[in-house]
């Protein structure tokens, strides 16, 4: 198995030079470098930009952010299950479908407080 | 040296760098930039124990969740681009004794690992189907079935609370 | 023949021979791995130059003009020109960026979406390695993607791209929940079947290739379905186009970036639709498979190709019939659409394996029961959303009644009352 392990980590690392390659060759070598302030600046929507980069943002999207994280760490105790699904009697299901009842209470919970609505 | 060590090396060096540069990083998306290559590297240290699993959960969970989860906050509360406050307040010297502490418990319980064999590394082979048993005692009554439910109660309660804090309830119509 | 039947495995022996000569065993080995991911990398990224031509013709059919066709028979090589194009630009880093993070974004974007190639198999004997947690890998990679577009998004120091980078979170991070729900399906179906290790990708395979109605996607539609819609999502192109929406944040997340920084997070979206279609004929349409698969394994190749395209080809359709969502429809098409029924697509497919298994009624009544299974939910589904739409919809005509002004919820499609953005825009 670690040989698997060395190619992905090989593959990281080559997928990571492939891009890296075009983008340096345009900088470094290809393009021109005739840079000026105008040119430089941000272009936004392309008039000048006045004010801060930074707005403020609803929390809303915090909130989705948050679900999402226990769902995620919810699912991965799912899939050591699928692994063994073929293997374990059918009464051990239970488990599983207790676990993904809880959690779906607690979705249920959060989306009748309207917290999943988009305001 | 075999190439196992060698990589185990650069990486622990790797982690620990960059743990470093987390907190002595001025802004804060770059600090949690660095906090991302620390989690990595762990993720590196589960492959080189043959968890290939656990490696991929902690990418998963940590890294798509929980850092995209802090960069997230970082954006929303902080005015990121500019901001780039004091790096310690006047409790740092406390952090510090905490840490010390932490550090001296972990080197006592190396040396008492090394010296009176308090925990015997021996040298188990992996099965193949680890996964498949982690995943049967995971459902099964005998293992961890009741620990099982109780996280999926855990979880829903980090959300119903999450939705509790997070949310303004001045908005309810 | 041997050739015929097994390439790499030839190629790669005559290679370990003749490294071997001058030098260690590990050194040859480590060569051998480096080679693979070379020639798996060299694929994958040069794969697009053909994609985006394909994709710009069909999209022109379905909108009734020509496409590109002047450089080249058939206007094959635009792209080739494009990219020569792109790399005689000069390289702009905007004032204000952060530099580091603004560069590394749209690496990050390709990496994430060309590792997910490693694992991939082409053939019974065609893949860059077999890992024994495939299919968890690619959700692990594929989470890198959305990093990558927040990172992008935020160094440019450009208010629309930070907008754009904060609808990635509400959209990428939300449609992971449906697409790793929907991945636990393949893993579970290819378990029941018997297979040793049911998340590697190569075995997924195997378990659809016993006959017609072995593939996943009768078996787990929903799953499939869902997958579909929710990794079209993950790649951020229409109809989910909305973190790169045109008309409302100029470009989204991309804004700042030109010359090849921009071409690659390019390339990378349409890699990642491609890699989509690949992931979509691997897990549900038995990937490989196929008549005469036993005998000539290269045909596996074929198979897979035309699948993969197949699917691609719909993510392609998808693009050109339909407008973008609004942003509250897509959050509210996710959690309140997507994950419910797929967590009972979930229970109910596993309950049904269980009470109908293979070995008892064989595996085309298992299929068969399986179907109806997803066929049950989908129903359910359908007519409880369609009911609540309808309540819905009564309610919000009861308090405005036709004809008044429209209803205040109009602006639910805005993003966050950003003040200094719509001023910009003003």
């Amino acid at each position: 198995m670690q040989e698997s392990w060395i190619f992905i980590g090989v593959f990281l690392l080559i997928a990571g030079i492939f891009p890296a390659t075009p983008i340096i060759l345009q900088s470094v070598i290809l393009g021109p470098k005739k840079s000026n302030p105008v040119k430089n600046s941000t272009y936004e929507c392309g008039i000048e930009t006045f004010g801060d980069t930074w707005v403020q943002f609803k929390v809303q999207y915090y909130i989705f952010t948050l679900v999402f994280v226990v769902f995620d760490v919810g699912m991965m105790f799912l899939f050591p299950f699928a692994v063994a699904y073929g293997q374990v009697p059918a009464f051990m299901l239970v488990a599983v479908v207790g676990f993904l009842g809880i959690i779906c209470g607690g979705l249920i919970y959060v989306w009748r407080k309207g917290a999943l609505r988009w305001v | 040296m075999t190439g196992l060590q060698i990589t185990f090396l650069v990486v622990a060096a790797a982690i620990l760098a960059s743990a470093v540069l987390v907190v002595t990083a001025r802004n804060l998306v770059h600090a949690a930039l660095w906090l991302i290559a620390t989690l990595f590297g762990m993720a590196i240290l589960f492959v080189l124990l043959q968890a290939g699993f656990l490696a991929a959960v902690q990418v998963v969970v940590y890294i798509g969740a929980i850092a995209i989860l802090i960069i997230f906050a970082i954006m929303l509360t902080r005015r990121v681009m500019q901001d780039t406050g004091p790096q310690t307040n006047s409790q740092w010297w406390l952090g510090g004794l905490l840490a010390a502490a932490l550090l001296a418990a972990i080197a006592y319980t190396l040396f008492r690992v090394d010296q009176q064999g308090a925990f015997p590394l021996a040298n188990v082979p992996i099965p193949d189907s680890s996964l498949a048993e982690l995943g049967k005692a995971l459902v099964s009554p005998d293992f961890y079935m009741i620990p099982l439910v109780v996280i999926g109660v855990l979880l829903a309660v980090g959300m119903v609370g999450s939705i509790a804090i997070a949310r303004d309830e001045r908005e309810k119509e | 023949m041997e050739f015929l039947s097994n390439p790499i495995g030839v190629i790669r022996d005559w290679l370990a021979g003749l490294l071997s000569g001058f030098l260690p065993p590990d050194a040859v080995s480590l060569v051998l791995v480096i080679l693979g991911a070379l020639v798996v990398g060299a694929l994958g990224l040069t794969t697009p130059l053909f994609l985006i031509w394909y994709e710009r013709r069909l999209i022109g059919r379905m909108q009734d003009r020509v496409g590109p066709n002047r450089v080249g028979p058939e206007g094959l090589f635009q792209t080739v020109a494009d990219a020569l194009k792109l790399l005689s630009k000069e390289d702009i880093t905007p004032i204000g960026a952060d530099k580091i993070v603004y560069n590394l974004a749209p690496i990050m974007a390709v990496v994430s979406v060309l590792t997910m190639w490693a694992v991939i198999p082409l053939a019974v004997n065609i893949v860059g390695t077999d890992l024994n947690i495939g299919v968890l890998y690619i959700v692990s990679v594929g989470s890198l993607g959305t990093l990558a577009i927040m990172l992008g998004g935020w160094a440019s120091n450009n208010k629309y791209a930070l907008l754009g980078a904060f609808r990635t979170v509400a959209q990428l991070v939300c449609y992971e929940v449906p697409m790793i729900l929907a991945l636990i399906v393949p893993v579970l179906l290819a378990s029941s079947v018997g297979v040793a290790n049911p998340m590697s990708m190569q075995e997924v395979v195997a378990a659809q290739s016993g006959a017609w109605h072995e593939w996943f996607l009768f078996k787990a539609p929903i799953a499939f379905l869902i997958f579909f819609i929710a990794s079209v999502a993950e790649t951020g192109r229409a109809p989910f186009d909305l973190l790169e929406a045109e008309s409302e944040i100029v470009a989204g997340f991309n804004i700042e970036y030109s010359g090849m920084k921009f071409g690659m997070f390019f390339v990378a979206e349409f890699l990642h639709a491609f890699t989509v279609g690949a992931l979509v004929a691997t897990l549900f349409l038995g990937g490989w498979s196929g008549p005469f698969v036993e005998q000539a394994p290269l045909l596996g190749v074929v198979y897979f190709i035309l699948k993969a395209f197949a699917a691609y080809f719909l993510i392609i359709l998808m693009r050109a019939a339909l407008p973008r969502i609004r942003i509250d429809h897509m959050l509210d098409l996710n959690w309140k659409f997507l994950v419910p029924i797929m967590l009972a697509a979930i229970v109910a497919i596993a309950v049904t394996d269980k009470a109908l298994p293979r070995a008892t009624v064989g595996p085309l009544w298992n299929a068969v029961a399986l179907f109806a299974a997803n066929l049950v939910v989908a129903v359910i589904a359908v007519n409880w959303t369609s009911a609540a739409a309808r309540q819905m919809r009564q309610a919000d005509e009861s308090r405005n009644p036709p004809g008044a002004a429209p209803a205040a919820s109009a602006d639910h499609g805005h993003d966050a009352p950003a003040p200094a953005a719509s001023h910009a825009a003003h």
